[in-house]
């Protein structure tokens, strides 16, 4: 009778793959949706943090002086020169994003500065500059505005420089820069990809036979529960990994322009074939979890609806789980951590991304993860048996 | 005779919820859907089970399936118990009512081969069976048509087939031929006395008196959950027929004339 899971097994893919709408949107869907959303939300992103570099900021001056004659005019500002009674409309001008930025420059500034001793305990010459925050050209002109008076003001006193070489000073790596990103995004999205599979499929396969009236049928053949039960579950995380795979995919290929420009040389290739071996140690297991999750919870249920409903808890404390490997800085090294489901696997995940795998941790999360399905099994069969579950109107 | 099936006290109560009160016009938390249901079948004889809608004749053929257990009593198929040993139970019956469907994702065909592969059925008696059935109930001509698209009485030959792909001794059919037109009703009513003749044992629920006075050895009426007359067709019938002889049985235990 091993072969009835077998059997049971095969329908439930077979009935999958069958459903050729339901393919698509299962696992193709998600992982080229992602792509595109990524794609698109990374370029707009970058879009709209990168201004226009042919723009010419307009900036009013009031009191320029001759030292910022040339600086300014050099910087690529179209200038205009102002007197101190217009400061006002100027501040209209640049409240209505008509002008990017006002500088006002204390009378003599030149010669205040040439005085100014900074042991004298008076206030330094104040330059006012005027911007408006919500005006993405003013805010960056404001930035090169102020770089370039700081630039200024150290030339003056200039003692010593910091990285003013072409020297490479960054030491990170692209795997360490990989690493970090990884650790941080994909342990959660790995997460919630794997619950939407199951949420696509089990309680369609649980909660849908039970509610078309199909798993009586299946219930007055002589196979036993836990193989009914054993052959959904194994079905059912074949088809949650493939649709899972799918969204991960779209994410990984993405995930770069999604960080846009911070992230030069990110790329999956630095992980070797062993890292992603376990992790589909760790995702497989969990699937198989999760699933056993969801199916037990859609027995309970009487329609598909209702079972999709019954399981959102479930899905938002899952979410929750995957955030806490958005933080804390690297694994936890108590294993007793791994023996707590879902959160083992986030653990383990954020371990392997960050290329700090700790074998004994691997371990224990798969361990665990098995034998909280194992007695989910258990669980289901007893349910597969009890009149009250399978016959509830 | 043998004696495949007993039924021995079956009994079996369920809890009515508030809406169920109100419905059934009662204020009682539990109703009785069996009490202490006793009969037995023979091997090569037909059993009809008679009674009006909600006497509890579902419940007790559900018993007899293993698909709800009873309160008390139990019953014995071929020796094999359906309160210990529910998974033998389940691979010597056959059982179909309507309540059981089909997924309709799948064609006939697909659904006979998955069903022989659960009662692990070698694939040359699965074919040779599926022929001869197929054959029977004339479904070669939507065998490969998804279950879908067939029409209640296509769905429900199907089922039939697929009910006896374990060629099984004892066949439960809980209402037979409902929702079924006459030339489809006739079908299933030849094959059940075709069963009989190869010597199956076959248990029927119905309420159409007709059918029992045609394929039954022997009748049992269920009234409010009580086995009220069981005996051959002739000794119940009491030299009336049948219909009349049933409504004297039912005023009696009812207490009001109908």
């Amino acid at each position: 009778m091993k072969n009835a899971i077998f059997t049971i097994m095969k329908k439930e893919i077979f009935r999958f793959f069958g459903d050729k709408r339901m393919a698509l949107t299962t696992i193709f869907l998600p992982g080229i949706l992602i792509y595109v959303i990524y794609t698109f939300m990374g370029d707009a992103i970058t879009n709209s943090f990168m201004p226009d570099a042919e723009y010419k900021p307009s900036l009013s001056v009031i009191n320029m002086p001759e030292s910022m004659n040339a600086l300014l005019e050099a910087a690529n500002f179209d200038i205009e020169i102002c007197d101190e009674k217009d400061l006002d409309s100027i501040k209209q001008s640049i409240t209505d994003s008509e002008t990017d930025l006002c500088a006002v420059f204390p009378e003599d500034f030149d010669s205040a500065v040439a005085q100014y001793d900074p042991s004298g305990g008076t206030a330094a010459p104040n330059i006012e500059i005027y911007y408006n925050s919500s005006n993405t050209d003013g805010q960056t002109a404001y930035g090169t505005l102020t770089a370039l008076l700081d630039s200024y003001e150290s030339t003056m006193t200039n003692k010593f420089d910091i990285n003013n070489t072409s020297e490479k000073y960054d030491l990170a790596d692209e795997k360490d820069i990989t690493g970090m990103i990884f650790s941080t995004m994909l342990p959660m999205l790995l997460l919630i990809f794997m619950f939407s599979g199951c949420m696509a499929v089990a309680p369609e396969s649980i909660a849908g036979e039970k509610e078309r009236g199909t798993i009586a049928t299946l219930l007055i053949t002589p196979v036993k529960r836990s193989h009914i039960a054993l052959g959904k579950i194994l079905a059912l995380s074949v088809i949650a990994i493939l649709s899972g795979a799918s969204s991960t995919i779209g994410t990984v290929l993405s995930l770069p322009k999604l960080m846009g420009g911070a992230t030069d040389g990110m790329s999956a290739d630095a992980y070797n074939p062993g890292d992603y071996a376990w992790l589909a140690l760790v995702i497989f297991s969990t699937v198989l979890l999760l699933v056993t999750a969801v199916s037990i919870i859609s027995a309970f249920a009487k329609t598909i609806k209702e079972a999709q409903g019954y399981v959102s808890p479930l899905m938002i404390l899952t979410m929750l789980v995957g955030v806490t490997g958005m933080f804390g800085g690297g694994i936890k090294h108590s294993i007793v951590y791994y023996l707590i489901p879902l959160y083992n696997s986030v653990q383990s995940m954020v371990g392997i991304f960050s290329f700090d795998i700790v074998p004994q941790y691997i371990g224990v999360t798969v361990a665990a993860n098995l034998v909280f399905t194992g007695i989910g099994v258990f669980v289901l069969s007893k349910m597969f048996n009890s009149e009250r579950v399978i016959f509830s109107k | 005779m043998r004696e495949l099936l007993r039924a021995d006290g079956l009994t079996k109560t369920f809890r009515l919820s508030k809406k169920q009160q109100m419905l059934e016009k009662t204020k009682a938390k539990i109703k009785v859907a069996a009490d202490k249901v006793s009969f037995s079948a023979y091997e090569g004889e037909i059993f009809g089970l008679l009674g009006p809608n909600g006497a509890g004749k579902t419940t007790t053929l559900r018993m007899l399936a293993t698909l709800i257990k009873p309160d008390s009593g139990d019953a014995f198929v071929d020796g094999s118990s359906i309160v210990n040993e529910p998974d033998k139970v389940r691979s010597k019956i056959g059982f179909l009512t309507s309540e059981l469907k089909l997924e309709e994702f799948f064609t006939p065909n697909y659904l006979f081969d998955f069903f022989s592969e659960l009662h692990g059925i070698p694939a040359d008696v699965r074919d040779q069976r599926k022929k001869e059935l197929f054959g029977i109930f004339g479904i070669d001509s939507f065998a490969e048509v998804k279950v879908s698209s067939l029409s209640t009485g296509m769905k429900q030959k199907a089922s039939l087939a697929i009910s006896l792909v374990h060629d099984p001794d004892i066949i439960i059919f809980d209402e037979p031929t409902n929702g079924l037109d006459v030339i489809t009703a006739k079908v299933v009513t030849d094959f059940l006395l075709e069963l009989k003749r190869k010597g199956k044992t076959i248990i029927v629920s119905t309420h159409i008196f007709s059918l029992v006075e045609k394929i039954c050895d022997r009748v049992g009426i269920i009234i409010d959950g009580k086995m009220t007359a069981c005996d051959t067709l002739e000794a119940v019938k009491d030299g009336m027929p049948l219909e009349d002889r049933f409504f004297e049985i039912y005023s009696a235990a009812v207490g009001e004339a109908v």
